[in-house]
């Protein structure tokens, strides 16, 4: 176990410097050239090979490298373009409310998929296990903008169950929330029925079945509890999928996390804060999937750590 | 071939997938004959009084949008852009991921690891915001949106090919293979692409579906291709302030957007149980 842990988090790290050179590389092509654009239009030679030298540009490759991972690894992403601030602090500022959305994101997938993932196992092959699968590929073939916009006219403006956009109270989260999780929730039912339907073959279920238990009580009991393993430890993945979406429900319902900054940031092109976003995106990526793979041996023993 | 026919043509859900996109790609192709009207043309009579785009109604069927032109023509162009970039960006994608992940899954060793290490480091991107952020420094355009989208979307189909050729690989063909002496470039095209036929033509269809999401996304976020080209995202994305008063703006080429991406997804999970029976019910 230690030394899976070991091996498990050194490759996480050597991801992270990956993560680190290839949004390093990125930034050289951007087109506009920073010398030039600090220095003004009426420099001299010798004031902008100043400037050059000031900002490292003279330095060899390798170097630069350095001092950039150095200057991430103290949270330094630069300063924004459009709004005159550090973006370390701006993003350090909108994570919270991020970090909340996923959370609500996560509850909602949840609460979706495994009933409709346990509803199409024990109808399987039946209609309603049929309807179940298609509207999971529903689910996953809606864009969020659109599921977002439609669920805010309806529920939002139409009926007034909800805010149509803001920040602070539970029924602030609960569309944004369900915007962002739904497609989850489809994959989710999708996996919570082959896992059930995996479980259901085992011995022990018979010999449940057998002894004369109720269909529900071996669902319900004994199969769920087994099944629902699995599938709980794909939650660290989402976090991958969420960062993406994450941007255009934030936009949708005006959110104040990360997302809205990138979408603020895409607009005016800051590209600071796009890089910075994106970097610190590509992190938490690295630690849910790090998470998922943890997770994964401690709830299934027999899981081989290699 | 006529077995994998006749397990297809029974699965209802997917050969209702199939139409649709049958349809669709009609719709695109001859845009310019069914469409009523120029999809950039601003018409007077399209707006009202006040200037508030239409709702649907004889002359508009689908309304019109902010500038007073034809929701319909412009959706109907829309669809080109959309399969474009859904064919030529996914096509290319493709392309790389099943060269990688083969040629990877083959010579193994240290060669299969760095390359699998590089797709492990490109998964830790979020596919939208690296294709955010490459657009955003490189001007958005047609071509670009089809090279970011490709860059970002072969990741999946390398790692999905690495894994079956790692395992047809150890066949006993492939040793005989090599025992008479066959190149490594003819094991690779004679011997193991023809096997991974298959699985590629699956993800090629899902990858259609996600990609046509991607772009509606980017175009939504206005890094899209850029206007006068129609694009379904760009459509929802010009409207969105509006779009309380004319939810119609949003609603018709959301559902275009929709039905294009359910119908390759249902055609794709179709195609995959029909091609690869063993798996039938297993998901």
């Amino acid at each position: 176990m230690v030394l899976y842990l070991a091996r498990r988090l050194s490759a996480s790290a050597l991801i992270l410097v990956g993560v680190t050179i290839v949004t390093f590389c990125l930034t050289f092509l951007i087109p506009a050239d920073p010398v030039a654009m600090i220095a003004g239009r009426n420099s001299t030679p010798e004031m902008r090979e100043q400037i050059r030298i000031q900002l490292g540009l003279d330095k060899p490759l390798v170097e630069q490298y350095v001092s950039y991972a150095q200057r991430l690894a103290r949270g330094d992403f630069g300063t924004s373009y459009a709004r005159k601030s550090e973006v370390g602090p701006l993003i350090a500022s909108r994570l919270p409310a991020t970090l909340l959305l996923m959370l609500g994101a996560i509850i909602a997938e949840l609460l979706i998929g495994i009933p409709a993932g346990l509803y199409a196992a024990s109808r399987r092959g039946e209609t309603g296990d049929k309807v179940a699968m298609t509207l999971s590929f529903l689910t996953v073939s809606t864009p969020q903008f659109v599921l977002g916009l439609s669920l805010l006219y309806f529920f939002a403006y139409l009926l007034g169950w909800f805010p149509l956009s803001g920040y602070g109270s539970l029924s602030h989260l609960i569309l944004p929330a369900v915007t962002l999780g739904l497609a989850g929730g489809g994959w989710y039912s999708r996996m919570m029925r082959s896992s059930m339907i995996e479980i259901l073959r085992q011995d022990y279920i018979r010999t449940a079945r057998a002894k004369g238990m109720s269909e529900r009580r071996v669902m319900l009991v004994h199969a769920l509890r087994n099944a629902i393993l699995p599938v709980v430890a794909m939650i660290g993945l989402d976090v991958g999928i969420f960062m993406s979406g994450v941007v255009v429900v934030e936009n949708v319902f005006g959110w104040p996390g990360i997302g809205q900054l990138m979408w603020q940031a895409i607009q005016s092109l800051d590209i600071p804060v796009i890089m910075g976003v994106t970097t610190v995106a590509a992190l938490f990526i690295v630690a849910g999937n790090l998470l998922a793979d943890l997770v994964a041996p401690l709830i299934d023993p027999r899981i081989r750590l290699r | 071939m006529f077995s994998f026919w006749k397990r297809f043509s029974k699965d209802k859900v997917a050969l209702f997938g199939l139409a649709v996109i049958a349809i669709v790609v009609l719709a695109a192709l001859l845009a310019p004959v069914i469409a009523p009207y120029d999809p950039s043309e601003q018409f007077f009579d399209g707006l009202t009084l006040e200037g508030s785009p239409l709702p649907p109604n004889e002359r508009f069927w689908f309304g019109t949008d902010t500038n007073g032109r034809d929701q319909l023509s412009r959706l109907l162009y829309g669809a080109r852009t959309s399969l474009l970039i859904g064919l030529v960006a996914n096509g290319i994608a493709v392309l790389i991921g099943t060269l990688v992940g083969v040629v990877a899954g083959y010579a193994r060793g240290f060669l299969g690891a760095a390359i699998m290490r590089f797709t492990d480091l490109m998964m830790a991107f979020p596919p939208l915001l690296l294709a955010i952020a490459l657009a955003a420094i490189l001007k958005p355009g047609l071509m670009i949106v089809i090279v970011v989208i490709a860059l970002v979307n072969w990741v999946q189909i390398a790692r999905v090919i690495y894994t079956e050729t790692t395992s047809l690989a150890e066949r006993e063909y492939i040793e005989a293979a090599r025992a008479l002496g066959a190149s490594g470039p003819r094991i690779l095209f004679r011997h193991l692409i023809p096997h991974l036929v298959p699985t590629i033509i699956v993800y090629a269809t899902l990858g259609i579906a996600t990609t046509v999401l991607l772009e509606a996304m980017l175009s939504f976020l206005g890094r899209g291709v850029q206007p006068p080209t129609p694009a379904w995202g760009m459509m929802i994305f010009e409207s969105q302030s509006y779009f309380l008063n004319a939810p119609w703006l949003v609603f018709v080429p959301g559902a275009a957007i929709l039905i294009v991406a359910l119908a390759f997804n249902l055609a794709g999970d179709g195609l995959r149980d029909a091609l690869d029976p063993t798996q039938r019910g297993r998901r």
